[in-house]
């Protein structure tokens, strides 16, 4: 297929977790590389590690606001991309690296991180520590169908994609979000999809409500956006099943 | 409407052929049977479903507590659990009227209980949260495709446990750890004691003990299940059962010719899709309303709507 789009990734502070969930696809990345999308540049998977002008470019990390390269980089990366995808909990919310401090070794004046949204516009979020391999594999499916599709497709795609656009109004995520916008307004039906969502075990389901250690909650998000209660589209889910099979269908 | 019975390639009346299990089974016995058939068949290596206290107790490895003691749990509270024999199917068959979150295992599932292949019972809520996992696998890694057989039950409202407690020791006036089952029915709420006293309670009693949650659900009949059962339309001890999907459709093929249900059509029986129709329509009419209430719920502050 000629018709690829051109794909960048940006690597900020971040643990290379997204990377590898990423590369996680296996069989999936090889074809989504060799059908769909021309990686221009990354750093561990593509010789090019310079920013360039793409249509879409996923960024993991966030951005250490005492890092001059840092903030350049993101700067550069929403300059020259079309689509703008915040890759993994710290892009979209800071997540762990909101515990820094500084003093670290080698660097220890670096003690400030902002999620990628403080400071650029971002169009996209996945959210997850780490993102699921399934997780990136559908949005990259459904970005290109949003770029390259035909009518239905596209509108598809921005079906998918609107809770993932909408999700970039917030720039910091908790335990807390289950507390305050679902549990607090009453929307909380007990399915317990955030409990097994969170990453570090950190809830438990008492007589059917999410109950956080929260001291243990790393900030990355994931509960909240797995939650039924915070955002769910009737258009979308209903069509789960062509939907897979749509999504299968052009990784063959 | 129209909508309101969600998609389906069939719909029929069924009771299952298996005796012993409609000695356990809430309705029709559908649930326990096609995961008891699923598991003898390969279909799938395991299914999560609602527990209680006595099963822990003798299974401790395949549930996952919450914070309490085991001398804090009540009877009657569901406990989330993985099951991998017929006789566990059984230790957890019938309605629990209250929360279990079914779905806090299903990552776990395929982690420390080693399935590959999960059958997972729940509400209407529940199978959402199953397909948008599967769609939206924001942390659940490696699980939807693992995802062999998700059976929904009808659902027109749930209870907190605390709810339950009332209405059965408070309004029923019944010991909770006395009662042998419980079921909502022909518009009242019955308990059945384990020494065979029967108590009904008119529905209007059990409103206000509802989840409030509940009062925001737009599904009635698991739209979203592979296949999807409950009570209602069909005659006394048979169940009302939707096939949904291209899997509920194979596996409901194999268990009819394997001969695990007998089955009437549904439109033979009484009282029929007429009432199941009826009872969709009559909730989801209802929460819309309580969806556009909440829209103008302060003044001038709405509170939060979370279907996009
Ligand atoms: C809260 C609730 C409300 C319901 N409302 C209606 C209704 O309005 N109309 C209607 O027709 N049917 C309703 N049902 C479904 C009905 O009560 C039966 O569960 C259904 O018909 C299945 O019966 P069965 O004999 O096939 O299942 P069984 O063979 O008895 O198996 C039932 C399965 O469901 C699991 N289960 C039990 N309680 C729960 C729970 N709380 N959450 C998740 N899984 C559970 C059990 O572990 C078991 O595996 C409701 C069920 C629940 C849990
Ligand atoms: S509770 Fe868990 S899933 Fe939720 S934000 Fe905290 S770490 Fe993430
Ligand atoms: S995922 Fe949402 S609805 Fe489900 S138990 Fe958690 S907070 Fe409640
Ligand atoms: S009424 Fe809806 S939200 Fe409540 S338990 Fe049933 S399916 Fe879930």
């Amino acid at each position: 297929m000629a018709d690829k789009i051109t794909v960048g990734y940006t690597h900020l502070s971040g643990c290379t977790g997204c990377t590898v969930a990423l590369a996680d696809n296996y069989g999936g990345l090889l074809t989504l590389l060799d059908k769909y999308v021309d990686l221009k540049y990354m750093p561990t998977l593509a010789d090019a590690r310079h920013i360039q002008k793409v249509d879409v470019s996923f960024v993991e990390g966030s951005v250490c606001i005492n890092d001059k390269l840092a903030v350049e980089e993101i700067k550069e990366t929403r300059e020259k991309s079309a689509v703008v995808v915040a890759l993994g909990g710290c892009a979209c919310y800071g997540n762990i690296t909101r515990f820094g401090r500084g003093g670290q070794q080698n660097q220890p004046q670096h003690e400030a991180y902002l999620p990628i949204g403080d400071l650029i516009k971002v169009d996209v979020y996945i959210p997850g520590c780490a993102p699921t391999p399934q997780m990136i594999r559908n949005v990259a499916v459904m970005a290109y169908l949003l770029l390259k599709g035909t009518k239905e497709q596209k509108d598809l795609a921005t079906k998918f994609l609107t809770p993932l656009m909408k999700a970039t109004e917030t720039t910091s995520a908790c335990f807390c979000d289950l507390m305050v916008k679902v549990i607090n307004q009453s929307l909380c039906m007990g399915c317990g999809s955030c409990a097994a969502a969170c990453p570090v075990n950190a809830i438990t389901m008492e007589y059917g409500k999410p109950q956080g250690e929260r001291d243990l909650c790393i900030k990355c998000g994931a509960c909240y956006n797995q939650c039924p209660r915070a955002w769910y589209s009737f258009d979308v889910v209903d069509n789960y099943e062509a939907i897979n099979e749509a999504i299968m269908a052009a990784l063959q | 409407m129209g909508a309101e019975l969600g998609k389906y390639k069939s719909c029929v009346s069924a009771r299952t052929t298996d005796k012993e299990i409609l000695k356990f089974s809430q309705d029709g016995g559908i649930v326990t049977s096609l995961f008891g058939f699923a598991l003898d068949t390969g279909i799938i290596d395991g299914a999560i479903v609602a527990a209680n206290k006595e099963f822990y107790e003798k299974n401790p490895s395949k549930c996952i507590l919450d914070n309490s003691n085991f001398e804090m749990i009540e009877p009657w509270r569901p406990i989330p659990a993985v099951v991998n024999t017929k006789a566990e199917l059984l230790a957890a068959a019938g309605t629990k009227y209250n929360i279990s979150p079914n779905v806090a295992l299903l990552k776990e599932a395929t982690r420390a209980f080693g399935l590959d292949k999960i059958g997972i019972v729940g509400t209407p809520c529940q199978m959402q949260a199953v397909r948008k996992a599967q769609l939206y696998p924001i942390g659940f890694r490696d699980v939807g495709a693992s995802i062999a057989l998700a059976v929904g039950i009808f659902c027109m409202e749930n209870f907190p446990y605390q709810g339950i407690l009332q209405l059965v020791e408070d309004h029923a006036a019944m010991k909770l750890d006395a009662v042998k089952k419980m079921e909502i029915g022909k518009g009242k709420f019955w308990v059945y004691g384990k020494r065979g006293q029967v108590v009904s309670l008119p529905l209007k009693v059990t409103h206000k003990y509802e989840q409030p949650g509940c009062h925001v659900c737009l599904d009635y009949v698991a739209n979203l299940g592979d296949i999807s059962t409950g009570s209602v339309g069909s005659p006394d001890g048979w169940s009302t059962v939707f096939v949904r999907s291209k899997i509920g459709d194979s596996v409901w093929a194999k268990a009819m010719a394997a001969g695990v249900f007998e089955t009437q059509p549904i439109e033979k029986v009484k009282p029929g899709l007429e009432l199941v129709t009826k009872l969709a329509n009559e909730k989801i009419t209802k929460n819309k309303k309580t969806l556009e209430g909440r829209a103008t719920f302060g003044v001038g502050k709405a509170l939060r709507n979370p279907y996009i």
